[in-house]
């Protein structure tokens, strides 16, 4: 209950309305429950506290029941996707070579668990199982690129790579923008 | 009416009931968390009803298996005892017992089964499992305890049976598993009459709260 986050409710609204529109594709049984929700998830990048009630009522479940089933699953996110997302693996070969840890760290620095994303919407973290390359372990991927051999002083890099990026975005933008400050 | 023999006494029963139902209604005591009268496929999960019978070479769960006439029960080998004694120590490593604290009558169930089978209330030689949960969580008309909650699942099924739109569930997996509530309509949901979930179950995980008071 308390892991649905706050969002713009017209955000929410639209998500409703899509999926309203996409539901009639499947057969009104509680077996289509799963289909259901991953088709959600891939149009949406996660399901909010709204589209599974909406699922519910569709299915003529219980709201409850979809967010048993929902919450049971690894693939389902309750968080919408961050504009950075980093995945944590802990696969064996990462668990053994303190994927955990590393796992700690982001979720420290950003003050989130793992399946949660930032209030400001800027970072995600997840957790995901073997990525395919045990040889780099502990492995992190960052918006798409694999790290390996991660380590608690890479995440902190990464940080400050991710704010030397956001400052040089934020003075191109204000370059850019007539009347913004600008150095002569 | 059938008759079956249980530790060597005769007692009489009916057909179709399990032999758990069977011995509990004839006073005999067999350690059980998850079974529910009302339910027809038992959970099975708690595993801590095993007897030896005549008609098995191994233990079985007395929840899931039916009397017939001539049965031999046996609820005291050594063989079963192992086999609770495992289980209720599993069970022990996830329940912290807080005996000082805890608001359920004493003694408890899980104090009548560790007296019943002869063992602690640790979980001694298993480790205390550390699980990553709240320590209380507000379910709007009563109060969750994770910590103390064995995962029976009675709660979850009384209340699938009493309401139609069962409001409680569980969620998540593994050792993260909670019971809880999901839905925006929870503040109109049949709880303050009902009640059957709190008084279900067996280890005080589910605390009424106590009533507003009138000030
Ligand atoms: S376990 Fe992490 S890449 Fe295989
Ligand atoms: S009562 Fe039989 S397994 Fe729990």
């Amino acid at each position: 209950m308390n892991s649905v986050p706050t969002q713009t409710e017209t955000e929410e609204r639209e998500m409703i309305e899509a999926i309203e529109a996409m539901l009639p594709r499947f057969a009104k049984h509680r077996s289509a429950l799963i289909p259901i929700l991953q088709a959600v998830q891939q149009e949406h990048g996660y399901l909010s506290g709204g589209a599974m009630e909406r699922v519910a009522e569709y299915l003529e479940i219980s709201p409850s029941e979809v967010y048993g089933v929902a919450t049971f699953y690894n693939q389902f996110r309750f968080h919408p996707p961050g504009r950075h997302q980093i995945k944590v693996c802990l696969g064996t070969a990462c668990h053994v070579a303190g994927g955990d840890i590393i796992l700690e760290n982001f979720e420290r620095k950003l003050g989130i668990r793992a399946g949660e994303t930032t209030p400001d919407r800027e970072y995600s973290v997840e957790r995901v199982a073997c990525v395919g390359c045990c040889a780099l372990a502990p492995v992190a991927i960052v918006d798409g690129t694999v790290l390996g051999h991660m380590q608690p002083s890479r995440v902190e890099g990464l940080f400050v790579q991710f704010q030397v990026e956001r400052e040089r975005e934020e003075r191109e933008k204000a370059e850019r923008e007539p009347g913004g400050e600008q150095d002569a | 009416m059938i008759r079956i023999t249980v530790d060597g006494k005769e007692i009489q029963t009916e057909q179709g009931k399990t032999i758990l139902q069977a011995c509990l209604e004839n006073g005999i005591y067999i350690p059980n968390l998850c079974f529910l009268e009302t339910r027809e496929q038992p959970r099975a999960s708690c595993r801590l009803c095993f007897v030896e019978t005549s008609d098995a070479e191994r233990p079985v769960t007395a929840c899931t298996e039916t009397v017939r006439d001539g049965l031999d029960v046996r609820t005291n080998t050594e063989a079963v005892r192992r086999l609770q004694r495992t289980a209720f120590k599993l069970i022990m490593s996830a329940h912290h017992c807080t005996p000082k604290t805890c608001p359920v009558a004493k003694p408890c169930q899980l104090m009548r089964i560790a007296r019943h089978i002869q063992v602690g209330l640790n979980p001694r030689p298993l480790e205390t499992l550390e699980r990553d949960v709240q320590e209380e969580v507000d379910l709007t008309f009563f109060t969750y305890y994770p910590f103390r909650c064995v995962m029976c699942g009675k709660c979850v099924d009384v209340c699938r049976d009493r309401n139609e739109r069962n409001p409680l569930t569980f969620a998540k997996r593994g050792f993260d598993t909670v019971v809880t509530f999901f839905g925006s309509g929870a503040s109109n949901l049949p709880c303050d009459d009902c009640g059957a979930c709190v008084a279900v179950c067996p280890t005080g995980a589910l605390i009424p709260k106590p009533p507003p008071s009138e000030s």
